[in-house]
């Protein structure tokens, strides 16, 4: 199989307003470039999935809304005239036809002759490891099998954009971290336009070229897998990629002065500053050896390592992880040492 | 233990018993129709008689039922199959008020509804005095049997996301239809043509009203056998209606069974 060439896609001022008033999406300004994999990350309801129906054709946007593939209009064409591969959360597969029936049926409707389209619908399959599965029926097969055939039958017809609708949701964790790394392969190899919409963050850094975060029907940011999780616009932002812990206090003469002490910032003075890290940026040492220091209020040993949960003494509650041999128990006091580049002064 | 087998003992006596005053009717029909003189009793002898009797004095009617069920099933099928699907695939407060109204039939009774049919059309005589007037009828009265096993079956195999997706794949309306909402709306509309056919070949109450003496269905043509013939007669007609009957409702039976099972 050739690989199919990605179309660029361009988002202006596309919003969607349902008719009885609510506004799942306000107008967003987006460009994904040709081949590239573009993640929509957010909570349920923040508006990605109506982003992507939008760019499949399923949904039409507001009234001012313009979607271009590689520069042409398509914002009046439904969904069959676009020439998109969709994969849908519930899969979609018509359960009236066998695996290879399903795969082939973009061929069909096309008007490729029977035996084209077979020998066509039966490549496919064998670029996704499934040919032995090509006369079964849809109930018949397994959550990886009918994922991976959803998968097939959107590549099927060599779409120009190819948009997948939490396709992994449905499916338990190891079966899903295997096959986030087939589709990051394939998405690859392929070289496809991908548009993939996910709320779990662990596959939205492993699979984008660049991320858009969403919040209430807004775009939060918009940057490399990296940009993201390293220098989170926001505190919403932060939140979604793990940023966690949050201490509360105020810049004085290069210090950030909080309940639990105090930590040398290269900052100007502030009298409301909040402190972001993540429970893995820290370092547990003896209280005489750290300027922050906090009381341990509960210790879970998880194998490889421990999950420590602090006290700053104001009641703020904070995460950390410490290797598995560090001796820690509840009620003793710690000292935590925070690095310049691991946590965000907001 | 033994208060257990007194209950059983008890409980086989009285379904017994009620089946018996369900069955012994019906037997002594079956057999008075096959009786040469039911009042002097079996001991006349058995014929065949009545029956070909029957076919000869009938055969028109039943011929009319047969006629006016495939004509209800035929209309039925064109007019429910596309609304269930329109209705399934944008539910809105509108949807569910024109599956209500379509349901009133079921609700209004018979005599009531062939009263307003007789009313609003009566006086356009060719169409009171063809067969379609009672084809109109059952058309009215099966209608929502057919909507509702179809649009339970689109719903429950969520019609909308096979839709979407084969619209993704560059299907057409009409080939998504074709291609996707029929085979998969395939049992719901058997089960609701099994209705539709049973529904209108033992449709009384309605077509009473609406039929005229050259439009007359099987269950009139009994009505009127009961009043004006020889028991045996009446009885060889019911027998006839039995054996047309009895197979459809075995197979209603048998296919929801089936497809209860498989869901």
């Amino acid at each position: 199989m050739t690989a199919p060439t990605g179309a660029a896609i361009s988002i202006a001022g596309c919003g969607k307003t349902y008719p009885d008033g609510t506004r799942a999406l306000s107008p967003v300004d987006l460009e994904v470039k040709a081949g590239e994999t573009l993640v929509l990350l957010g909570p349920s309801g923040c508006g990605k999935t109506t982003l992507l129906r939008l760019i499949a054709g399923l949904e039409t946007p507001d009234v001012g809304g313009r979607i271009a593939f590689d520069g042409a209009d398509v914002t009046a064409l439904p969904i069959e005239k676009r020439n998109v591969g969709m994969v849908f959360q519930s899969y979609a597969l018509f359960p009236n036809m066998s695996v290879i029936d399903n795969v082939a049926y973009g061929l069909r409707v096309r008007g490729v002759a029977t035996d084209a389209r077979r020998a066509q619908a039966a490549s496919v399959l064998a670029m996704m490891r499934i040919e032995a599965l090509a006369e079964r029926r849809i109930d018949q097969l397994s959550g990886g099998q009918r994922q991976r055939v959803a998968l097939a039958r959107a590549l099927a017809v060599r779409p120009r954009v190819l948009l997948l609708d939490e396709p992994l949701t449905a499916l338990d964790a190891a079966l899903r971290e295997h096959l986030r790394s087939e589709i990051d392969a394939l998405l690859r190899r392929l070289a496809i336009t991908a548009v993939y919409v996910t709320h779990d963050q662990a596959e939205a850094l492993a699979l984008g070229d660049r991320i858009v975060v969403m919040k209430n029907g807004a775009i939060a940011q918009v940057g490399t897998p990296r940009e993201v999780y390293f220098q989170p616009a926001d505190d919403y932002v932060a939140g979604f990629v793990g940023i966690t812990n949050r201490l509360e206090g105020i810049v004085r003469n290069g210090r950030f002065e909080t309940a639990a002490g105090i930590l040398r910032v290269a900052a100007p003075d502030r009298a409301k500053a909040r402190l972001l890290f993540r429970p893995e940026a820290v370092r547990l040492v003896s209280p005489a050896d750290a300027t922050l220091v906090f009381q341990v209020t509960q210790v879970e040993f998880q194998g490889p390592r421990q999950r420590v949960t602090l006290n700053a003494g104001d009641g703020t509650r904070i995460i950390a992880e410490a290797p598995a041999d560090l001796p820690l128990s509840a009620g003793t006091a710690i000292g935590l040492v925070l690095d310049a580049n691991r946590y965000i002064l907001a | 233990m033994k208060t257990h087998r007194l209950t059983f003992a008890f409980q086989l006596f009285v379904t017994l018993l009620a089946a018996a005053f369900l069955m012994v009717p019906a037997g002594a029909s079956i057999l008075a129709g096959f009786t040469a003189n039911y009042f002097r009793g079996v001991s006349s002898g058995l014929t065949l008689d009545w029956v070909k009797q029957v076919l000869a004095l009938y055969s028109d009617t039943i011929w009319l039922s047969i006629g006016i069920a495939l004509g209800t099933l035929a209309a039925t099928l064109v007019l429910a199959v596309p609304a269930a699907w329109a209705l399934v695939r944008r539910p809105s407060r509108l949807a569910r008020i024109v599956e209500e109204v379509v349901t009133l039939p079921v609700a209004v009774p018979g005599l009531a509804l062939a009263l307003a049919l007789i009313l609003a059309y009566g006086a356009i005589r060719e169409f009171r005095m063809s067969p379609a007037f009672i084809l109109t009828g059952h058309v009215l009265y099966t209608l929502p049997f057919m909507l509702r096993s179809v649009m339970a079956v689109l719903a429950a195999v969520d019609i909308r996301s096979l839709e979407e997706g084969a619209a993704s794949l560059g299907a057409s309306p009409l080939q998504r239809f074709f291609h996707v909402v029929l085979p998969n709306a395939k049992g719901g509309i058997l089960a609701g043509a099994l209705m539709v056919v049973t529904l209108s070949i033992g449709e009384f109450n309605l077509t009473w009203m609406l039929h005229t003496p050259l439009t007359k269905t099987l269950p009139v043509g009994l009505a009127d056998s009961y009043a004006s013939m020889r028991l045996e007669i009446a009885s060889a007609y019911t027998l006839v209606f039995f054996v047309m009957i009895v197979p459809l409702l075995l197979a209603l039976q048998l296919f929801g069974r089936t497809t209860g099972s498989a869901r």
